[in-house]
């Protein structure tokens, strides 16, 4: 701000940025007007690839919408596949086998850990370094990979159903991931070392694009975007669902609310998953993997129902109204990324052009999902 | 100044580090497939377009021509049709088209098959610039197979 208050040059330019920009990762437009290099205001204007997701949904059954919640966030497609079944599960009362919570829990797992290693490729792509991209994409393979066999998709995944999953995993699966976990543990340093301690990447991230927890309450930013300005919250342990309360795991948070807080904190949570997946393969219980009593037609009681799961990139919240009926009366998404896009015209004010890229890139903005 | 000095020295410290690092994988394996030369198999429960699925007996396909798959499907991208022959109690199936622009590959319609009559292909080599190659007759696709 200091900046903009001590230049005396009334004259602006408008930048567009986007929509068919490297940077926005996707149809993304963000008006700028720029005083000089310097951002005044940032307006990013959505709809692009709008394509009507909750209208859908009141137009056809509770199950067939299953396919659109794998589309929304593409990295990590099984978050919101979760977020659907849990609300619809919710409203229709419908008990999952223990067996099938843990599945989810690792397949999830395992998408939040391929998110955020594409995220980290992407994100210092952003910022000018192409190899690592390569080497986090290595590592993502094998994630694709392995739920790939157990899926039968590799992004788009359509795979947990009302009342359990689709079909039961392989013992091969678990060695697979088990194997997995031990080799990204042992690439981790390499990732520090190589990215982390670097001193261009330190000079790109350290101290800029403040977001602060209060700007973050404000907005209703969620994920690393909060944790990374300090506020432990995650829907993991806030509202705890699936067999989350049995696993052991931290939230790590960094109270700096700076570009690199937010880097630190999904390198962290990669960590944190693992944990969770090891965990989650050691408990796995035998047994069914759906409901025996599962309906074959769901038909909810009238009512309002909500759950919310912690996706990649923060809270996903699925509403439903119910009027007892084959279809949803109405279906509202609550995306994380719409939300914390929201921020960047605040936070980016005052910024130098390059400093704003850094932040749009911490903010790990999946467009699809801001246009439902 | 001397922390000035630190910093020029650690930074180029990490960039070497950084660049030794990236100097090692030079020298590794190739991780990727050099496809089409090589190609990848695809595991078992890979979710290609659908198929039908033969009666091992009879040889014919396994549909009854309920029409669950049709009415299962998020995007009606399932066109089925049966003839009812004189003499025989039970619908044959006559068309089976997928049309494969709008299909999510979700599943639905397996799920919802009680004869087990359709599956999962392991086609992935459908790259095409028209339209018509993705309405897929499927009928046709489980004879030519014979």
């Amino acid at each position: 701000m200091s900046v903009l208050a001590s230049s005396d040059c009334k004259e602006t330019f408008v930048l567009n940025l986007g929509p068919q920009h490297p940077a926005t990762h996707g149809v993304l437009r963000v008006k700028l007007t720029m005083d000089g290099e310097y951002i005044r205001h940032a307006e990013p204007v959505l709809g692009y690839i709008h394509r009507m997701h909750e209208k859908m949904g009141e137009n056809r059954t509770w199950a067939q919408f299953m396919p659109n919640t794998g589309r929304l966030d593409y990295l990590s497609a099984l978050s919101y596949n979760h977020g659907y079944v849990l609300a619809v599960e919710r409203a229709a009362g419908i008990a999952v086998p223990e067996r099938a919570e843990y599945i989810r829990v690792i397949t999830v797992e395992l998408n939040r850990i391929s998110s955020h290693l594409v995220w980290f490729g992407a994100f210092i792509l952003d910022l000018g370094g192409f190899t690592p991209l390569l080497y986090a994409f290595d590592d993502r393979e094998i994630i694709l990979d392995l739920l790939q066999a157990v899926t039968g998709s590799r992004l788009t995944y359509c795979y947990f159903r009302f009342g359990g999953v689709y079909n039961d995993i392989e013992p091969d699966f678990i060695t697979g991931t088990l194997a997995f976990i031990k080799r990204l543990r042992e690439r981790m340093p390499m990732y520090h070392n190589l990215v982390t301690k670097n001193i261009i990447l330190i000079k790109r991230l350290k101290d800029i694009g403040f977001v602060p927890a209060e700007m973050c309450r404000k907005y209703g930013a969620t994920g690393p975007v909060l944790r990374g300005a300090g506020v432990g919250y995650d829907v993991r342990r806030a509202e705890p669902y699936s067999v989350y309360p049995e696993l052991d795991f931290d939230i790590p948070t960094y109270p700096e609310g700076d570009c690199m807080a937010r880097y630190m904190v999904r390198l962290d949570e990669i960590e944190q998953s693992m944990r969770i997946i090891e965990q989650a393969c050691a408990k796995l219980p035998d047994g069914p993997v759906m409901a025996e009593k599962a309906p074959k037609i769901i038909k909810p009681a009238k009512g309002d129902y909500y759950a919310a799961v912690e996706a990649a990139r923060g809270s996903f919240g699925v509403r439903l109204v119910s009027d007892g009926t084959t279809t949803p009366y109405r279906l509202k998404l609550r995306s994380p990324s719409y939300s914390n896009l929201s921020l960047f015209g605040e936070a980016s004010r005052g910024m130098l052009l390059p400093d704003a890229l850094a932040l749009m890139g911490s903010l790990d903005l999946v467009i699809p999902e801001i246009d439902r | 100044m001397s922390g000035y000095f630190a910093e020029i020295f650690s930074g180029a410290k990490s960039l070497a580090s950084g660049m030794g690092i990236t100097f090692r994988y030079m020298f590794k394996p190739v991780v990727t497939v050099q496809y089409p030369h090589a190609t990848l198999k695809m595991p078992e429960r890979y979710r290609g377009h659908i198929e039908l699925v033969k009666d091992p007996e009879s040889g014919e396909p396994k549909c009854i021509v309920c029409g669950m798959c049709q009415r299962a499907c998020p995007s009606g991208c399932i066109t089925v049709a049966g003839d009812k022959l004189e003499g025989e109690k039970k619908k044959v199936l006559s068309k089976y088209v997928l049309n494969f622009t709008t299909c999510s590959l979700c599943g639905s319609c397996v799920e919802s098959c009680k004869p087990g009559a359709i599956q999962f292909s392991r086609e992935y080599n459908l790259a095409s610039t028209r339209k018509e190659d993705y309405t897929i007759d499927l009928l046709q696709r489980l004879r030519e197979q014979r």
